[in-house]
């Protein structure tokens, strides 16, 4: 049994080796599929940046009635806090609002005379709140809408801007389902392409396979080293596109920093490297080798 | 050792390849298989080293019945036999040795031993000094005699070759017939399928005449004669 395995992967070897052209012909298209797959990735990344970055921009404002108790606001905060759907409150309170408005008007000297002249503070408490995802918005605000509440409260935020609201939800629901359909099926064609690949180089081989059969080898050591040479020829091909990736990101992302501010995606390449060299790698062994063993099976009929 | 008993191929709707053939060779022997292109002989050999099922009939291997085995049996079976074709089916990216050594590779045998065996047989075949070259690199001659050299290295009890002096001109044919010849004399049984007169008027021995998918004569020391 292990002089046939050796011998498997001796041939394997030996295949890979003295089929020259056809090998390079195989890495190269197995090269360019997994450029894609780790591309697929990569764009995975920024999509989610992109849609984090939008869903961060979204959240609700409660103003409450000036003659609302600080107590009763914290209570309030609380009882946000203990809802599933809300990642953070914010409080601000009436002092707090007002040293913000008059920092952010010093310039203005008319309305810092105003509030000079109106002696009392005209500004209300507020809590800002952040939901984990955009469509539980909906839920929140129907809660702050109940009448127990209703007495303290002057106006909500998100019945002013719902539509807007529900619109980002809607885009940010359709980029992350498109993102994962358009991995899905450019992974799919990339794995067709490929097994294409390898079924015409096994073609090409189909001969030498009925002689082995002649001999009397076993369909093991028939398909055996096809196998080995495809599994060789995935792992070439991972670390291959880990190195043409290394410069396209390097370039990309310094353009894609403007456009979704925080994202570094080549410090991002960079920390994952090894995570994604091995889904490369997997993903090209895996379909070396499952292209070989499919492959091979026609011509092992009889 | 061989035995045809009854034996019909059909394929659909064509005139049969075979139509109830029977014969027996036994141990040792060695017998021509004659008949013009078409006659039956590769329908004949494909029935033997179970390429092919027969659509009637039965076809006995030793101990095996050839036309009841299954596909995962085949390997096993093959082993007992040694073929060698007209275009040699030699593998292109193996070197002579590597060819040779292949047919024992395949049956698990040790490396060491293969290393010992494999040398042997080349040289007998008048190949030694050619161990190293691929097929490419090789006249039609030389590499008919590393196919006979793959069929033969691993002992088989048969040996049939399906014209094999087909690609060669009159020189390497008359060499390979007596290498099998040869082989022969150490005990192996031989079976050859030529359309080739002079190969088989030459070795006068038993000689099996097919002609339409049938036997036509079957003499003991014959001649091919063309109907």
């Amino acid at each position: 049994m292990f002089t046939i395995i050796a011998r498997i992967f001796h041939f394997g070897f030996d295949n890979f080796r003295r089929n020259g052209w056809l090998s390079t012909t195989t890495v190269a298209i197995m090269t360019l599929a997994l450029l894609v797959f780790g591309g697929l990735i990569m764009f995975g990344v920024v999509a989610n940046r992109a849609v984090a970055s939008i869903e961060d921009k979204i959240d609700i404002s409660v103003y409450f009635n000036t003659n609302t108790s600080e107590d009763e606001i914290l209570n309030i905060q609380q009882s946000l806090q203990g809802m599933p759907d809300v990642a953070s409150v914010d409080y601000t309170s009436r002092d707090n609002a007002l040293a913000n408005f008059t920092a952010n008007h010093a310039n203005d000297p008319t309305i810092t005379q105003a509030i000079n002249e109106l002696n009392t503070n005209p500004l209300e408490a507020s809590l800002n709140i952040k939901a984990k995802k955009p469509d539980q918005y909906a839920a929140i605000a129907s809660y702050l809408a109940s009448p127990d509440l209703a007495q303290y409260i002057d106006t909500v935020s998100y019945t002013q801007n719902q539509d807007v609201i529900n619109r980002l939800a809607t885009i940010v629901k359709d980029v992350e389902s498109g993102a994962i359909i358009i991995i899905i099926f450019l992974t799919l064609i990339a794995g067709l392409v490929v097994f294409n690949t390898i079924r015409l180089a096994i073609y090409s081989n189909r001969d030498e396979i009925g002689v082995m059969r002649v001999v009397g080898a076993s369909n093991g050591l028939v398909r055996g080293p096809y196998v080995i040479a495809g599994m060789i020829a995935g792992m070439i091909a991972a670390v291959a596109s880990i190195i043409i990736m290394v410069p396209i990101v390097y370039g990309v992302s310094p353009y894609l920093n403007v456009f979704i501010p925080g994202l570094d995606l080549f410090q991002y390449f960079y920390t994952h490297l090894y995570q994604l060299f091995l889904y490369e790698l997997g993903f090209g062994v895996v379909i070396g080798a499952s292209s070989s063993f499919i492959a091979v099976r026609k011509y092992l009929k009889n | 050792m061989i035995v045809f008993q009854g034996v019909s191929k059909n394929y659909n709707g064509k005139a049969p390849a075979l139509e109830e053939v029977d014969f027996k060779v036994g141990v040792g022997e060695f017998v021509s298989l004659a008949g013009r292109s078409g006659a039956g002989k590769s329908t004949i050999i494909k029935l033997l080293i179970g390429e092919d099922k027969p659509s009637k009939g039965r076809v006995f291997f030793g101990q095996y019945e050839v036309n009841k085995l299954k596909d995962e049996d085949l390997p096993a079976f093959r082993r007992h036999i040694g073929v060698v074709f007209q275009d040699f089916r030699l593998l292109p990216t193996k070197t002579a040795y590597e060819n040779v050594a292949f047919a024992l590779e395949v049956a698990g045998r040790r490396s060491r031993e293969i290393k010992e065996l494999v040398p042997q047989v080349l040289d007998m075949v008048g190949l030694g000094d050619k161990m190293k070259n691929f097929p490419k690199e090789l006249s039609g001659g030389e590499l008919q005699r590393v196919a006979i050299a793959r069929a033969m290295i691993h002992r088989p009890e048969v040996i049939i070759a399906d014209e094999p002096t087909g690609n060669l001109d009159p020189f390497h044919t008359l060499e390979i017939v007596k290498l099998l010849e040869k082989i022969n004399e150490l005990g192996t049984t031989v079976l050859l399928a030529t359309h080739d007169k002079e190969v088989v008027n030459n070795l006068e021995k038993r000689v099996i005449t097919m002609d339409k998918g049938r036997i036509v004569r079957d003499d003991p020391k014959g001649k091919y004669i063309l109907i």
